[in-house]
C-alpha cells in the first residue's frame, strides 16, 4: 500500500517537469536569440535528466517489466499529474521567462526539502538536482528583472503573461492525498508552508522588475487531479507518438 | 588476474565525447571499479549535469574500452556523493585549459563570475581577466560562455558545481 503511494508520489514529482521539459524542448531552434535558445534547451535537458531519475525509481516500485519508458509515455491524459502551469504554451518569449519563474521557485524550494527527505534515493535525487534548479532561476529571475524593467514594449508583455499565467499557480500548492501522506511521513514537504514562502519570493522579484501581481483572481486547479487544460491532449499526440506507434522502440 | 588499479588504467582511455582531451577518470565520473565473483566488473560513474546525453555514451564506451581487454563488465549510474568540479583532477583542469576551455573557479567567485558581479574568469588567449560573461549556458549543459573584452576572443567556460 505505502509502496503504490510513494510510486504515485514519486510519479507526481515527475510531471511537472516533464510536461515543462517537452514545452521547452519545443523551442529548440526557435529561441529568439542563439544564447537563449541554448538556455532553454539546457534547462529542458536538466529537467528531462531529473525526471528519469523519479521515473527509474517510479519503475523500480511497480517492480516487473515495467521501465522508465512506460511509466513517461504511456499513460492516458487523466493519469498525468502535473500542475496546470507547466502545459500552457509558449505564447511569446515573456510567457516562457514568466512560466518558468514561477515553477522554478516552486521547485527551488521543493529541492531544498526534499534533500531532507526521509526517503534515501528521493533525498539523493534532490541533492543532484538543487544545484541545476539554482542555475534555472537565476536565468529566469534574471530575465524577470531584464523584460520588466527594460522598454515599455517588454514591460507590458511581461505583465500581460504574469496576469494570465498567475491564476495558475496555486495548482501548485493543491494538496493531494499522496502529499498529504508524504508530508506526514516527512517524505516530502507541506505544501502549505511552501507556498506563503513562494509568494514571497515571487513578490520580492516582482517588485525589482517593476511588475505587479495580479489582485482578486479566481485561481484555476484540477491538473494534479487529472483534470487538464485543452493544451494537454496536444502535448501528449506529440510526446507519445513514437511509443504508441513503435511500442518498445528504443533509440 | 586483473587489479582494480588495471582496470582502471584502462578506463583512463575512456573520455567525455564533448570533451576528449578529458579522460573519465580525470573527471572523476568513476565513482567505483568492484570486481565480483565471475571475474568480471561492475563500473559505478556518477552523472556531472542529469541530463547529459554524453554519460549513455560514456557507459557504452567503458564497456567497448573494456571487452578490447577481453573485460567483462557493467556499468551502473549511481547518484550519490552528487558530483562537483572539486573531483576534477589537477591533470583534468590542465587538459581542459590546453583544450581552451576555463577550469571551474571557486563557487563563490564562479557565483560573481556568473552573475556579471565580478571579473575572475581567465582569458585563455591573453590571459585578461576583463572578461564578461556571454551566456549561463553554452555548447555543453558543464559550460558557459564568455567572451574577452580585451583580445575579443569568445571562450568556455567550465561551470564550478558544488
Amino acid at each position: 500500500m505505502d509502496k503504490e503511494r510513494l510510486k504515485n508520489y514519486i510519479i507526481l514529482l515527475g510531471d511537472n517537469s516533464m510536461v515543462l521539459a517537452h514545452r521547452l524542448s519545443e523551442l529548440c531552434g526557435h529561441g529568439p536569440e542563439l544564447e537563449t535558445d541554448i538556455a532553454l534547451t539546457n534547462l529542458s535537458l536538466d529537467l528531462f535528466g531529473q525526471v528519469r531519475y523519479y521515473f527509474q525509481y517510479a519503475a523500480d516500485l511497480a517492480g516487473g517489466d515495467t521501465t522508465e519508458d512506460d511509466v513517461a509515455m504511456l499513460r492516458l491524459e487523466h493519469e498525468y499529474r502535473n500542475a496546470l502551469l507547466v502545459e500552457q504554451p509558449n505564447k511569446d518569449f515573456s510567457y516562457v521567462i514568466a512560466r518558468q519563474f514561477f515553477y522554478d521557485v516552486f521547485h527551488k524550494s521543493l529541492m531544498e526539502s526534499l534533500v531532507n527527505s526521509t526517503d534515501d534515493r528521493l533525498a539523493a535525487i534532490a541533492r543532484k538536482s538543487i544545484k541545476e534548479v539554482a542555475y534555472h532561476l537565476d536565468f529566469s529571475s534574471l530575465w524577470m528583472k531584464r523584460l520588466g524593467d527594460g522598454t515599455d514594449e517588454s514591460n507590458e508583455r511581461l505583465q500581460n503573461a504574469i496576469n494570465e499565467l498567475w491564476p495558475f499557480t496555486m495548482d501548485l500548492f493543491v494538496i493531494t492525498e499522496e502529499e498529504k501522506w508524504a508530508a506526514e511521513n516527512k517524505i516530502g514537504p507541506d505544501l502549505n508552508k511552501m507556498k506563503d514562502l513562494f509568494v514571497q519570493k515571487v513578490e520580492d522579484v516582482c517588485i525589482e522588475a517593476n511588475i505587479a501581481i495580479p489582485e482578486d483572481v479566481v485561481f484555476i486547479n484540477g491538473g494534479k487531479m487529472g483534470r487538464h487544460s485543452e493544451y494537454m491532449g496536444y502535448i501528449l499526440n506529440e510526446f507519445q507518438f513514437m511509443q504508441r506507434t513503435y511500442p518498445n522502440m528504443k533509440w | 588476474m586483473r587489479t582494480i588499479q588495471d582496470i582502471k588504467n584502462i578506463l583512463q582511455s575512456v573520455s567525455d565525447p564533448e570533451i576528449p582531451v578529458l579522460s573519465i577518470m580525470d573527471m572523476g565520473i568513476v565513482q567505483e571499479v568492484e570486481s565480483r565473483p565471475d571475474g568480471s566488473y561492475l563500473i559505478s560513474i556518477i552523472p556531472t549535469y542529469s541530463g547529459c546525453p554524453a554519460m549513455d555514451t560514456i557507459a557504452d564506451d567503458i564497456l567497448i574500452e573494456l571487452s578490447k581487454e577481453g573485460i567483462n563488465a557493467e556499468v551502473k549510474q549511481v547518484l550519490t556523493p552528487p558530483w562537483t568540479t572539486d573531483m576534477i583532477t589537477k591533470k583534468g583542469r590542465k587538459a581542459l585549459e590546453d583544450y581552451g576551455i576555463a577550469a571551474p573557479l571557486e563557487a563563490n567567485a564562479d557565483k560573481a563570475a556568473l552573475r556579471g558581479e565580478a571579473h575572475h574568469v581567465q582569458c585563455l588567449n591573453c590571459g585578461s581577466t576583463n572578461t564578461i560573461m556571454v551566456s549561463q549556458f553554452g555548447s555543453t549543459p558543464c559550460k558557459a560562455l564568455f567572451k574577452c573584452k580585451d583580445c575579443h576572443e569568445p571562450f568556455d567556460y567550465f561551470k564550478c558545481l558544488k
